[in-house]
């Protein structure tokens, strides 16, 4: 059936075949440009200098691999790869299920439930940087409320050194981290929650299964294909996040926050030498290739579950 | 059995409610309003530390002994008088509402043209650019700053604010035009095809078919796309120098914060000034907004 409209079309416009390229290569100039010329180029010419010694104010030569050999022997490197699959890894995990938490009790009827849905996204929509430094001040060696909030109820003795120790700062990256993240995995998966049909669960509750099996075996494997693709999101997002641990952390305490585009950043514009970093930005690609790939399949999986052939 | 044959006449009149009638009060309360309560607490808790430290005089700020740090006993305006009329942040203010603005208008216009075409004009080749354009939302910032700074020098716009403009559209465009192709997908094609049986261009369909009838995705992928530009940081840091050209995060971050001694008061009123704009955008437009994460999650 929906190939009639189709043939239509093409019926109808068979004499603008030949018009057809040309107005649809007009149509996408000017975004091609601007892909092209801040995205694609940019994209070439960073794998480019990761093979060159380039520092800021000077142009590089090419040196082959010396970079990826500099940085195979360089500790801090590896240090910054095992942090970010650490942070990433626990990261997306809490975000995965307190955000499908959070979306499970959105789809329930609450009262207001506008206004909740509205709420729990602010802190996705205030900008990082700024809601990060919310939380440098709650992490304050001294002034943290959450340490003056521990001592009163007596749990702890002394304030918390949140982002002074090496344990206690990937602890609390990684909590503010989930803390921006929830917002969008919970509406996302909200939005998956709404598109499965009542009838669905009141059938399998009739069948006598209880809430636990209604949400394993109903619930969840309708949501499987929206769950792989904001995952596949909020992972790329967390593993290229840099934002959060230049404000609270700036990568310290010795190392123990760096992620591989602090380190990046860090060797490559402070530091000058924009080979190198570029070396460690490429490094990150083959990680986000995989995510893709893992979300490629996730969409297909969606499409052959509807039946669609789209 | 009561029970039983309220939840039947519940269900005959109010499908809406589904099967919460299962559950009893008490045991909703542990099950929804208590973890809804936690959650709601902890995520805007940071907001209400942020506005709570904006107004609370020096004195009150690090004397948790004297004076609950909770609440606050004489606010002041100091810190927020202080950022205005001391600081270059209303500059700062200015130039991320230029930019975001401009490079928004950039990317809506590009990203019009990018998605009718790959909907509809249905060149050869249109599906791979589609796929293309996914793929390129998905190439992160933090994987391009570096070469970005390179170009961006060599363009000789490094420092100014034609270096964001040019740059924000890098993530914008592949996210507005996705958006887009979703939106266009959804028009009928039979209103296009009347039109040009009427001898309408692809340009006159354009304007007075399509874009009227995609107002709502225009709306949703515009307000994202500012609010986007106006969170972005890394292109911001990396390509601006000189204090008068900073964006409202990288200016609060990099000269609000200087030695040892945090004025908490300022940055915290920084940062409070620096959400609104955003969140009053975001409350006129909550419904744009949550079509537009999840249209693009979807599709």
């Amino acid at each position: 059936m929906t190939t009639v409209p189709t043939t239509q079309m093409t019926a109808t416009s068979t004499s603008w075949l030949q018009n057809n390229n040309v107005l649809g290569f007009l149509f996408m100039l000017p975004a091609a440009v601007f892909l092209v010329c801040f995205l694609t180029y940019p994209l070439g010419l960073g794998i480019w200098l990761g093979f060159t010694d380039t520092r800021i104010g000077r142009d590089g030569i090419f040196i082959g691999f010396e970079n990826y050999a500099f940085l195979a022997r360089d500790h801090v490197f590896w240090l910054s790869v095992f942090n970010t699959l650490l942070y990433t890894s626990v990261a997306s995990v809490l975000k995965f299920a307190l955000g499908l938490w959070l979306a499970l009790l959105l789809n329930e009827n609450l009262p207001c439930k506008s206004f909740f849905r509205a709420i729990v996204l602010l802190p996705w929509v205030v900008p990082t940087v700024l809601s990060a430094l919310a939380f440098w001040w709650i992490y304050d060696s001294q002034f943290s409320i959450l340490s003056w909030s521990l001592m009163k109820l007596g749990l702890i003795d002394g304030p918390i050194n949140f982002l002074g120790d090496p344990t206690n700062a990937r602890i609390s990256v990684i909590a503010a981290n989930v803390w921006r993240g929830i917002p969008f995995v919970a509406i996302s998966l909200l939005a998956g929650l709404q598109t499965i049909p009542a009838s669905l669960q009141e059938a399998a509750s009739l069948d006598g299964a209880t809430s636990w099996q209604r949400f394993r075996y109903v619930t969840l494997p309708m949501l499987t294909p929206i769950i792989a693709v904001v995952m596949t999101f909020s992972v790329l997002f967390t593993f290229t996040d840099f934002q959060l641990i230049y404000v609270l952390t700036k990568g310290g305490p010795v190392n123990a926050t760096h992620l591989m585009a602090t380190l990046s950043f860090q060797r490559g514009i402070p530091g000058g030498q924009l080979g190198e970093g570029a070396a460690i930005a490429v490094a990150m690609i083959p990680f986000l290739l995989g995510a893709i790939m893992f979300s490629f399949f996730g969409l297909q999986r969606r499409k052959w579950q509807q039946g669609g052939q789209d | 059995m009561t029970s039983t044959a309220n939840a039947k006449s519940d269900a005959l009149t109010d499908n809406a409610e589904g099967m919460s009638y299962l559950n009893r009060l008490p045991r909703r309360i542990v099950t929804l309003y208590l973890p809804m309560a936690v959650f709601v607490f902890v995520l805007l808790f940071p907001f209400y530390w942020m506005a709570i430290t904006a107004v609370k005089p020096n004195a009150q700020l690090t004397d948790y002994n004297n004076y609950s740090p909770f609440w606050v006993v004489e606010p002041t305006l100091d810190h927020i008088k202080y950022l205005l009329f001391e600081t270059s942040y209303p500059g700062w203010l200015w130039n991320t509402m230029l930019v975001a603005v401009c490079s928004t208008f950039l990317s809506l216009a590009a990203s019009v043209f990018g998605a009718y075409a790959i909907e509809r004009v249905r060149f050869t080749g249109a599906r791979p650019v589609g796929l293309m354009i996914f793929l390129a939302y998905l190439v992160p910032p933090s994987i391009l700053f570096i070469p970005l700074a390179f170009i961006v020098f060599k363009l000789g716009i490094y420092d100014s604010r034609l270096a964001l403009i040019f740059t924000y559209p890098t993530f914008l465009i592949p996210f507005c035009t996705w958006l887009l192709m979703g939106y266009f997908r959804s028009i009928p094609f039979e209103l296009e095809e009347s039109a040009l049986v009427d001898g309408a261009t692809r340009w006159q369909i354009l304007v007075r078919i399509i874009l009227p009838l995609a107002v709502p995705g225009l709306i949703s992928a515009g307000i994202f796309a500012f609010t986007l530009s106006w969170n972005e940081f890394i292109y911001a840091l990396t390509f601006i120098q000189s204090s008068e050209n900073k964006t409202v995060p990288v200016g609060v971050l990099t000269e609000l914060v200087r030695g040892d001694v945090f004025e908490w008061g300022s940055l915290m009123a920084g940062a409070l000034f620096g959400s609104l704009p955003v969140v009053i955008l975001y409350s006129f437009f909550v419904d744009y907004y949550v079509s537009s994460m999840t249209g693009a999650v979807k599709e």
